[in-house]
């Protein structure tokens, strides 16, 4: 059984050093990628009653830049972020865990919508995953 | 037979073909269980059941069928999860011997208390203490094969983690439980020994990858104590969980519970189902 776990774990170490030539950005499909997982994020916290109000009176048209800079930032791409941190941004909003769990489905589905395979998905939650701390309960 | 199973998970692994994913980040809830808590199959993990995050409640329902060799062990249970904090179970075990003729029932009330973490976003570990009172209904057999008590109770630590897109690009999940325990294949056969009285350190583990946001595939290992000196096994497993949604999911897996108050190589299906009522 040992044997087994020890010999997929090499397998998955494998695979995972098979993969990582190209950077995460290319992975996405670039810009063009990018400006749709937005796009979808957006329509899709339009639809949802539960997370639109924590935009209201924000400007969407900023907002969709530097979402779009920052996505491309963190995923290694041509770009530097320029907007607000994560923690003056989320200021004030008191974001719940419940919410921002539902925020994240709805980011999914604008990834999966935007025809990002599940693993590219996964590479670029885990990118994202470490802001939480600066927006939840704030 | 063991070599085979392997072939197959490692293949499973390797698979790049994906079934397209329209769901939740799966991860905070697994399943209960064999005992009622909120766990893999075998092994009790860090995660409390259910999807509640730290503003909800959420109750759970499971039945759990495992068929071997000479025995079938059907498990009904439930388990409240409160505030994604605490987690209350109770499960009901009904061990019948099929070779043998007639069945030993034992109840088992749980516990668990979240103490760090969240088992996707947190940098440690999630990590959660729990305790399980088993009491046994009928204990005839136990009692004639020398075991001390018809209670027990067992405490354990869990550390759970899912690290996102670590395993080329698939979500990857690992727990690791110290269990402190004298209870004879679960207290199936009772607590102890008269030459072996004490609550022995245990050490369990699984590893699981999620294939999409609803299929998981993983393997679990159990080590067991030997008061008796019938020569109890360490159980282990391999699963595929199916989880179409935050209100059900089913569970396959192939079994491995060794020998068994003297019956050798015990082994067969596992099948759970599960979910989340509210």
């Amino acid at each position: 059984m040992v044997k087994c776990v020890s010999s997929m774990l090499i397998i998955l170490a494998l695979a995972g050093c098979a993969t990582t030539q190209q950077s995460l950005y290319d992975e996405l499909g670039g810009k063009q990628t990018i400006a749709a997982i937005v796009d979808n994020f957006i329509t899709e916290i339009q639809y949802d009653a539960e997370i639109l109000p924590y935009f209201e009176g924000s400007d969407i048209a900023r907002f969709r830049d530097k979402l779009e800079e920052q996505l491309c930032d963190v995923a290694d791409g041509p770009c530097d972020y320029t907007g607000d941190t994560m923690a003056q941004v989320h200021a004030g909003m008191a974001i719940t865990e419940h919410d921002f769990n539902l925020t994240v489905d709805l980011l999914i589905n604008a990834m999966t919508q935007a025809g990002v395979p599940h693993r590219v998905q996964n590479k670029l939650l885990a990118r994202l995953a470490p802001m939480r701390k600066d927006m939840l309960y704030k | 037979m063991r070599g085979t199973y392997c072939a197959v998970l490692a293949l499973l692994t390797l698979s790049q073909n994906v079934i397209a994913d329209e769901g939740k980040l799966i991860g905070t809830a697994g399943l209960n269980q064999i005992e009622g808590a909120g766990g893999g199959g075998l092994v009790p993990w860090a995660t409390l059941s259910g999807y509640d995050s730290q503003e909800q409640t959420s109750l759970n329902v499971f039945a759990t069928n495992v068929n071997v060799d000479d025995y079938r062990l059907q498990v009904l249970g439930s388990s409240v999860s409160l505030y994604d904090r605490v987690e209350v179970s109770a499960a009901r075990h009904t061990f019948d011997l099929t070779s043998l003729g007639g069945e030993i029932r034992q109840n088992i009330y749980g516990a668990k208390v979240r103490l760090y973490g969240d088992v996707v976003y947190s940098q440690y570990p999630q990590l959660s203490a729990g305790v399980q009172y088993k009491d046994l209904q009928d204990d005839t057999i136990a009692n004639a094969l020398g075991s001390t008590d018809s209670s027990g109770l067992d405490y354990y630590l869990s550390a759970t983690k899912v690290h996102l897109g670590a395993a080329a690009g698939y979500n990857l999940v690992w727990n690791v439980t110290a269990r402190m325990t004298k209870a004879n294949q679960l207290g199936l056969l009772g607590f102890g020994h008269a030459t072996q009285d004490n609550h022995e350190l245990m050490m369990e583990g699984s590893v699981g990858i999620l294939f999409n946001r609803h299929l998981a595939v993983g393997a679990e290992y159990r080590q067991k104590p030997d008061n008796l000196g019938l020569g109890e096994d360490d159980w282990w497993d391999v699963f595929v969980t199916y989880i179409p949604s935050k209100s059900f999911n089913v569970t396959l897996a192939w079994a491995e519970l060794g020998s068994i108050a003297g019956a050798q190589g015990q082994d067969g299906l596992y099948l759970s189902i599960g979910g989340q009522l509210w």
